[in-house]
């Protein structure tokens, strides 16, 4: 299948990244021979085989309703560029609230 | 022309589980910002979420009260987009294969019986909170607070099988009363632990082709809800009959100026490019699991009032109202066990007792008057020691008193004057003072009989036996 630079252009927008032209170009041939590659599964006959959701063959790993302690305020906003009054601050969403 | 509205519903539900979906912060609300987070529900890199059990067993809980498909296996899903309250970028939720699927409620609307079907429940991690309108936000910014971030919901969503604003309304109604029947979400829309959302569309009458649908988004009310529906299908309406077209898009319903607002189209470009989360292995839910589960749920609304109705013979209205909360319900149970009237008992809930827990703002768990109490005092108006009158009274000093009815109807000597030859001189007493009422009783003025007994109740305190003084009333008058 080939990839369009419209499409590149639309992976790019959702992963919120930004590319001159030369860069969309050479990541539209990288992503078309990617796409070919796992095209070649498509040769197969699939018939008799359930999707894979998991690699492991492990089922229900669950855990307890019980409360552990969280990180103390300072630390979990320590990765923060900017806090403020105990909140993350991040540039202004644009929303209708 | 006639037109058809037609409208599907997403509901949001937060569960009532100590802790997180993933994680073990305490998913309790209220609390100081960014307290309740840990380095899985802030998204960093090389952790692994963990499902709390007993997410899964709510999920099954409300799938199996909505007679749903409980999936025998069922995975988790990474929905792809980008909001500062989503630190991972990807919410955890379910998209192939969720948890239930293929249920419905049966509600009943002005009369009907309907049937609403829903498409699936699926478990998923609730979003942090952005704050932007408070004084310290400034103009440029936004600040998030991640608390809520992995706070387990499920989503339910429905056939688009609802065919009026006040269907939506009394489906909602119901679905909630099932989650507080299951104990699994408080079901309050007013701080968001209930979400509901509204697919919306309309057709002319006949068709069986969708029209183009609106999505209406920020109801936080149940009337809200029934509004905003009301007021989306008038506006669809309005510009298909004008020759319009109903455009696809997204819609913010605002509660104060009752009017809905487009979201921006830039926010809606959504593709969430869903794909199995590799971080969770599948759930399995064996038979076995689903009836012990089957086994710890209690008896559901629509039951308990149609039970309600046959077993205890109450009026319908009577058995919706006493069976709204499953407290309520037990505790008119509780006194209804020991009285054979179970209409006095069901009038004195639904007035005295409602009313006291209304206007004090009270749980009826906190309620000073518990079953057997109020039991007592029904059976002494029951057996007509005293009148219903004077067991108002009693009741407000229950209220704040911890002694039985008896104990209270003695201490003041309340004890309704059912004997005759007491009751004789008091009301010969009334007539002798009164000629002049007697004489127009006799010209037929028969209401005066109001006046008499209001002067017997007077001068007994209200202690005498209404009964006994209308008859005695009656003799005296009539012999005269």
């Amino acid at each position: 299948m080939e990839i369009t630079r419209s499409d590149v252009e639309n992976v790019a927008q959702l992963a919120k990244l930004k590319f001159d032209d030369d860069e969309i170009d050479q990541l539209r041939q990288q992503m078309s021979s990617i796409i070919s590659y796992f095209e070649k599964l498509s040769e197969l006959n699939t018939d008799d085989v359930a999707p894979l959701s998991h690699v492991l063959d492990i089922t229900n790993r669950m855990r307890p309703d019980e409360v552990r302690e969280s990180l103390p305020q300072d630390i979990a906003l320590s990765n923060a560029p900017v806090s403020k009054r105990g909140y993350f601050s991040v540039p202004k969403v644009i929303s209708n609230d | 022309m006639e037109f058809e509205t037609v409208i599907g519903l997403e509901i949001h539900a937060q569960l009532l589980t100590s802790t997180k979906i993933f994680c073990t912060c305490s998913s309790s609300f209220g609390a100081e910002q960014n307290t309740h987070a840990c380095p899985v529900c802030l998204g960093m890199p090389g952790v692994l979420p963990v499902l709390n059990k007993k997410v899964v067993e709510y999920a099954i809980k409300m799938g199996l009260a909505t007679n749903c498909k409980i999936a025998s296996r069922s995975i988790f899903a990474r929905k792809n987009y980008f909001y500062p309250d989503l630190p991972k970028g990807y919410q955890i939720s379910q998209f192939e294969e969720p948890i239930c699927e293929y249920g419905h409620v049966d509600i009943i609307v002005e009369g009907e019986p309907r049937r609403i079907r829903l498409t699936r429940i699926h478990m998923e991690e609730d979003a942090g909170k952005s704050i932007h309108a408070e004084e310290f936000v400034a103009s440029d910014e936004t600040l998030v607070d991640v608390n809520r971030c992995g706070t387990p919901l499920i989503e339910i969503v429905t056939e688009p099988d609802i065919r009026s604003p006040r269907e939506a309304f009394v489906f909602l109604n119901e679905l909630r009363q099932i989650l507080r029947y299951l104990n699994i979400c408080d079901g309050n829309m007013e701080e968001g632990s209930l979400r509901c959302d509204a697919n919306i569309s309309i057709r002319p009458k006949g068709d069986t082709k969708l029209g183009t649908k609106a999505e209406l988004k920020n109801m936080n009310s149940f009337r809200g809800v029934e509004k905003a529906i009301e007021y989306e299908v008038l506006r669809q309406t309005d510009i298909i009959t004008s020759g319009g077209k109903v455009q696809q898009q997204t819609l913010l319903w605002d509660d104060k100026r009752m009017e809905v607002q487009p979201i921006r189209s830039k926010e809606m470009a959504h593709d969430y490019r869903y794909f199995p989360d590799p971080d969770l292995v599948p759930v399995d839910v064996a038979p076995e699991w689903i009836e012990a589960i089957r086994a710890d749920m209690p008896e559901l609304p629509a039951a308990r009032r149609e039970r309600f109705r046959t077993q205890f013979k109450l009026p319908e209205y009577d058995a919706a109202v006493l069976t709204e909360t499953k407290d309520v319900a037990d505790y008119f149970e509780a006194v209804a066990a020991h009285i054979d009237d179970a209409k006095l008992v069901s009038n004195w809930i639904m007035g005295e007792v409602l009313r006291t827990l209304n206007e004090q703002k009270l749980d009826i768990a906190d309620f000073p008057i518990n079953p057997q109490r109020l039991a007592g005092l029904v059976d002494l108006i029951q057996k007509s020691v005293i009148s219903g009158k004077i067991a108002k009274s009693v009741f407000t000093e229950m209220l704040t008193s911890t002694d039985s009815a008896q104990q209270i109807v003695d201490a003041k000597g309340l004890t309704q004057v059912s004997d005759s030859s007491e009751l004789d001189q008091v009301i010969n007493d009334i007539i002798t003072a009164n000629p002049d009422a007697v004489e127009r009783f006799k010209a037929g003025e028969t209401k005066l009989t109001g006046f008499f007994v209001g002067q017997i109740m007077k001068a007994t305190q209200g202690k005498a036996n209404p009964k006994v003084v209308n008859q005695l009333l009656m003799e005296k008058l009539n012999k005269k």
